[in-house]
């Protein structure tokens, strides 16, 4: 990885989830972990980030806004699905409610398996996602 | 109505239905009268995933502990349970009592470790990152336990029906205790921060009054209907567990300030008080703890056999970090899933006060009138406003009113 040319911006989304792996994000920014000396940092709006941080497993009555959102992320945008029910429903795969695993709906580029996945599994996460935002902006140019 | 010629702009930013402070999606309809809040609705449903469909047509008994769990991430000790007390009632079967101060020590862990982040999102919601990232620090302490003793951070694949999966050991007792000692030494300075800092109390003092007729009316559970006076807690009232061997009292206000406001000054202090409770809970759970085994039965083959050729029904419940849980369900002989299971938890009787406590309020004040609750399925973060003098419906975004909420705090401040 280069030297960090900027700072990185996350957005959250929730698109079901049951809280377990957003506790986990909020702690990945508090003291202890502290991502916001790297210049990761959660944002409030998807028109000022990077990265789109996608928990839970799309339940129908979110799908119209997950792709709202998405489309709302400026270029380049990079997805990262945190915890196992995104990647493929976990637990609540085969439920009548889910539109599917977060890859169904909008392009994954990053995927953090477990439930929840440990702090240090999302920053991980974050930093290949970064790696390859990088990369792609290099192509650009 | 007065009309009032403040000319106020309206946004319509239609941000996602996400904010990072809070956790699920809810949308709420407020009615104002430029900066007066003259009523409020509630739409819920955002995080719809058939859990209960899951349980009654695909997972046997054993399999809808873990689909519990995962009902919240924060209260993924009191779902499984009151499920597992329910599934228990209806078979027939007793657990261990060894297994019953455990489920109370990991139960009060839970509780804690809620309290503590629900502490710090309202410190966020004022303004007071500050306060909000020394909360969290001090809440990675209880997650290290809660880890130490379970084997993971947040699901914790504790319970099996007629007990536990796993023991806590004579061995594990000095780094519980020295946890409990970390809180205890802590607990005063939390409280000096929340209770007499003189701008929390300008914020939260007098603020979203939900008086006791309204909480017995409503039916509100939990630290939010104590924080109003009723000292109604189904560890005290009905109990479950060990609880029945310990000493629990549902924490009031009045026992710090002497008066029963129930603004949501009233309800910071009861979970304080809560805090401290479940400190002392597991400290009394370690001294009594019964020697035994902690499953009533081991063999989980044996296990799925009785469950199968059950017959009855049986209810679970449990006092989260929220207010009462409540899971019901039925067996039926030759059945392998739950013929029925209906859960109730307490978010969604607390969200009927939203309308009560917004009434006559200012919209700054709504982020932490509505994180006083601690809605488990919270996120305000998009809103119709409905300006009736200016006859405009507009959508407001989580973010703009986070601003006002700090806009709010600063003018106070000076």
């Amino acid at each position: 990885m280069k030297a960090f040319k900027r700072a990185l911006w996350v957005y959250h989304l929730n698109t079901g989830s049951c809280n377990g792996c957003d506790i986990e994000i909020l702690a990945v920014l508090t003291p202890r972990y502290d991502v916001e000396r790297f210049g990761i940092m959660l944002v409030g709006s998807p028109r000022h980030a990077d990265v789109l941080l996608v928990t839970g497993p799309v339940v129908k009555q979110m799908v119209p806004r997950v792709k709202r959102i998405y489309e709302q992320t400026p270029d380049p945008k990079l997805v990262v699905v945190v915890g196992s029910c995104g990647i493929e429903g976990g637990v609540f795969y085969e439920s009548y409610s889910l539109a599917g695993p977060v890859d169904q709906i909008i392009p994954v580029d990053v995927y953090v398996p477990g439930c929840p996945p440990r702090p240090e599994a999302i920053i991980e996460a974050v930093v290949k996602a970064w790696v390859k935002l990088e990369k792609a902006e290099q192509g650009v140019r | 109505m007065m009309q009032e010629e403040t000319k106020k702009a309206t946004y319509t930013i239609p941000v996602g239905p996400i904010h990072p402070a809070l956790k699920e999606p809810i949308r709420l309809a407020l009615t104002v009268d430029g900066e007066e809040i003259v009523d409020a609705d509630v739409f819920v449903g955002q995080v719809h995933r058939g859990i209960e469909w899951l349980g009654m047509n695909r997972n046997n008994p054993v399999q809808s502990i873990y689909l519990a769990e995962r009902i919240c991430g924060i209260c993924n000790i009191s779902h499984p349970f009151s499920l597992v007390m329910a599934v228990e009632q209806a078979a027939g079967i007793t657990p261990p009592p060894r297994a019953e101060y455990i489920r109370a020590i990991i139960a009060e862990m839970e509780r804690i470790h809620s309290h503590l982040l629900w502490a710090g999102v309202a410190a966020h919601e004022i303004g007071f990152d500050t306060v909000f990232y020394l909360v969290w620090r001090v809440r990675e302490e209880i997650m290290d336990l809660v880890e130490y003793v379970t084997g993971n951070r947040v699901t914790k694949a504790m319970f099996q029906i007629g007990g536990l999966r796993r023991d806590i050991t004579e061995e594990q007792f000095p780094r519980i205790r020295q946890s409990l000692d970390y809180y205890k030494s802590v607990f005063d300075q939390l409280k000096r921060v929340f209770l007499d800092d003189k701008t929390i109390q300008m914020r939260t003092r007098n603020v979203g009054i939900l008086k006791k007729e309204d909480a017995l009316k409503l039916l509100i559970c939990g630290p939010s209907g104590r924080a109003s006076g009723v000292p109604k807690d189904v560890r005290q009232d009905q109990p479950y567990a060990a609880y029945a061997d310990l000493d629990i009292k549902a924490m009031t206000p009045d026992m710090v300030t002497g008066t029963v406001v129930g603004d949501v000054y009233d309800r910071i202090i009861v979970r304080l008080l809560e805090v401290k409770q479940a400190i002392e809970i597991i400290e009394q759970c370690l001294e009594k703890m019964p020697p035994g085994p902690i499953l009533a039965q081991p063999k989980i083959a044996v296990l799925l056999k009785a469950l199968t050729q059950a017959e009855g029904e049986g209810i679970g419940r449990a006092e989260a970090p929220r207010g009462e849980v409540i899971h019901y369900v039925r067996l039926e002989a030759g059945q392998s899933t739950l013929a029925t299971w209906k859960v109730r938890a307490p978010t969604y009787v607390n969200l009927m006060a939203v309308p009560t406590i917004l009434k006559g309020m200012q919209i700054a004040d709504v982020p932490i009138i509505f994180a006083s609750l601690d809605p488990c399925m919270s996120c305000t973060n998009r809103m119709i406003i409905t300006d009736r003098a200016l006859r405009k419906k507009s959508i407001m975004s989580y973010e703009e009113m986070h601003r006002l909420s700090l806009q709010k705090t600063e003018k106070l401040r000076r």
